[in-house]
């Protein structure tokens, strides 16, 4: 029996999300990560998310919204269907993190935060990701490219375009 | 993927298992895998504490404390049950050692966390990673239910009765600020990863308000290494009051960046020229930032230091996280400390004053300077706002953006005056233009 009659949720993510409440000394611990996994089905967290997390933990639609508001990887409008995230901190900056991130924004005709008209792509730049002695790096969605050079960048670009990018969820 | 990288002069104890397929429960068991837990078990917390007392292990987060003596730190008879918190949300810049722990020897961790489980009397365990670290988190999941499996969690583990220990992993959501130890137990909790006043401690109130060990997750994957080599054959190895070897990245302007096991108290001038190979196309160094981006740099000259944490001390730097970030000579301190200032400002959480405002009056300061707008008075107030954000924050972060500020105001001061009277020529990387500034410091 699930826990909550008509989630917006898959039935997969929605036994998930039964297991995960249960794991935990307090339920609400599980809400950082629900808010995750319900981003990655959804695609963004939207209002029906808020309200059905907050059902499933017993706690207001404020607290959600508040914890929702705290982290960067969590977003309350729909991003590209690959979000392309572009690592400028320290380590990948010394070896051509803004290079790569102008080179970029001039491929995508996009900014900061910015969605392409079909929807397939979205740019961020971002900070420190933990691939420093990598750099400079990039991640798509969760999956991370190091080494990048602009043409490096191309064929990424160009492989998650015909669909034949890695998307570990 | 990562690369490897190897190096003569490293000494191999943490990466004894890399790149053996060791994320294999069955491999990892080949590589006398889980048997430092067994001996855990058999010998008892007071010989486990004692072991690591021995082994000079120090925190390799970053403020390196004893480990053995965080451990005994904790009461022996609790009302609330105890945990033991992995702190794998590594997000110092420079930093990616814990990365390779989770890709390369994912069954290290969790053995350690048993481990520490074992010494404090506690029955559960979380490790948390970073929310960037989906993919480390699968296999670290996948480490965890292959434990489970074999019955070394859960109910009964290893079939001794009435030793329990359970262990839960997931990741946070993109917060710098939650690699602090106290935020981190917010975050676990559901909430916002703000800071907690200590004391108390967390060994004695922490996370569900029961007594807690929080290690980072490179000092808990050396765990069941110190108790298979034995606390003094560990300390050895390393320096006087730094047990060990530490995993070092190096990244920057080197020939061979990369994560290196090198002993504590390890030359860094040697670990720059010989075991990364170098400065990237045969130019000179500038400065080096030793352990992440909240450690004062260090000029050219200074490099002649042992790696360890009271070298780095008495050197006036600290050694971190272990993320050595090289600079060469075609790098602008304005720029760098500019940017240095932006990730504080943007990860600043906004729960101290002192650090809220004054990372953002520093960035703000460093824009207009960076973008020519600056002026001699700026130089002085930059260290001004800097030293008044020390030590008056609830957690570290305002120290961590302070503390590098300082570092290069008061190192390359005339760069930052040649800057001014537009007599430096490193070409430019970043294009922030100071007008209007509509974010807020701590919204992301």
């Amino acid at each position: 029996m699930a826990a909550i009659a008509n989630t917006i949720f898959s039935p997969e993510l929605a036994a998930r999300f039964d297991k995960l409440v249960t794991l935990y000394p307090v339920k609400r611990s599980a809400l950082v990560p629900m808010l995750l996994y319900a981003q990655d089905e959804v695609g963004y967290v939207s209002d029906e998310v808020v309200a059905e997390l907050a059902q499933r933990l017993d706690i207001l639609e404020l607290d959600v919204r508040n914890v929702l508001s705290y982290y960067s990887m969590l977003r309350t409008k729909p991003a590209g269907k690959y979000n392309v995230q572009v690592c400028t901190n320290i380590s990948c900056m010394l070896r051509g993190g803004y290079e790569l991130l102008d080179h970029c924004k001039h491929r995508l005709g996009i900014g900061h935060k910015g969605v392409t008209p079909d929807g397939l792509f979205s740019l961020e730049e971002v900070e420190c990701i933990g691939a420093c002695c990598w750099a400079p790096a990039a991640q798509v969605n969760y999956d991370f490219h190091e080494f990048l050079t602009p043409e490096k960048m191309d064929q990424v670009l160009d492989d998650y375009a015909a669909g034949r990018g890695k998307d570990v969820k | 993927m990562p690369n490897s990288v190897s190096h003569p002069d490293e000494v191999i104890v943490l990466k004894r298992r890399f790149g053996q397929g060791a994320a294999n429960i069955d491999k990892y068991l080949e590589l006398d895998g889980y048997k430092a837990a067994q001996m855990a078990l058999e010998n008892g917390p007071d010989w486990i504490i004692n072991t690591m007392k021995a082994s000079g292990l120090r925190g390799r987060g970053g403020a390196g404390f004893p480990t053995g003596l965080k451990w005994s730190f904790v009461p022996k008879q609790s009302a609330k049950p105890k945990y033991v918190l992995v702190n794998g949300d590594e997000s110092e810049p420079g930093t990616c050692k814990d990365h390779v722990i989770f890709l390369d020897d994912p069954h290290a961790v969790i053995e350690g966390t048993m481990i520490a489980g074992l010494a404090i009397g506690a029955k559960m365990g979380f490790i948390y990673l970073r929310g960037e670290y989906r993919y480390l988190l699968k296999i670290m999941e996948k480490a965890v239910a292959d434990a489970y499996a074999k019955g070394f969690l859960g109910k009964n583990i290893f079939g001794k009765d009435g030793v329990d220990f359970d262990i839960v992993t997931q990741t946070g959501a993109g917060a710098y600020e939650v690699g602090e130890e106290s935020a981190l137990m917010e975050s676990l909790e559901g909430k916002r990863g703000v800071p907690r006043i200590k004391p108390p401690f967390p060994a004695v109130v922490g996370l569900y308000g029961g007594p807690t060990v929080i290690n980072n997750a490179e000092t808990i994957a050396s765990v069941p290494h110190i108790l298979l080599m034995g606390g003094e054959a560990y300390a050895k190895l390393g320096t006087e009051r730094n047990g060990g070897t530490r995993l070092f990245g190096i990244s920057g302007h080197v020939n061979k960046p990369g994560v290196y096991e090198l002993p504590m108290g390890y030359s860094l001038r040697k670990a720059i020229y010989e075991v990364a190979g170098g400065i990237k196309d045969g130019k000179q160094l500038k400065a080096v930032v030793p352990g992440g981006s909240s450690c004062p740099v260090l000029k050219a000259d200074e490099i002649d230091v042992g790696l360890d944490f009271d070298q780095m001390a008495k050197a006036g730097t600290m050694l971190g996280s272990g993320g050595i970030v090289v600079l060469d000579e075609t790098v602008s301190i304005v720029e760098f400390a500019m940017r240095v200032m932006n990730f504080y400002q943007h990860e600043s959480c906004g729960w101290c004053i002192p650090c809220r405002e004054g990372t953002d009056w520093l960035k703000k300061t460093l824009v207009r300077f960076h973008a020519g707008g600056g002026n001699r008075k700026d130089i002085d107030n930059i260290q001004y706002l800097a030293e008044n954000m020390m030590g008056r924050t609830f957690c570290p972060l305002g120290d961590a953006a302070a503390m590098p500020t300082l570092g290069f105001v008061k190192k390359f001061r005339s760069e930052f005056e040649e800057y001014l009277e537009g007599k430096r020529t490193e070409p430019l990387l970043i294009q922030i233009q100071p007008v209007g500034e509509p974010e807020l410091a701590g919204a992301h």
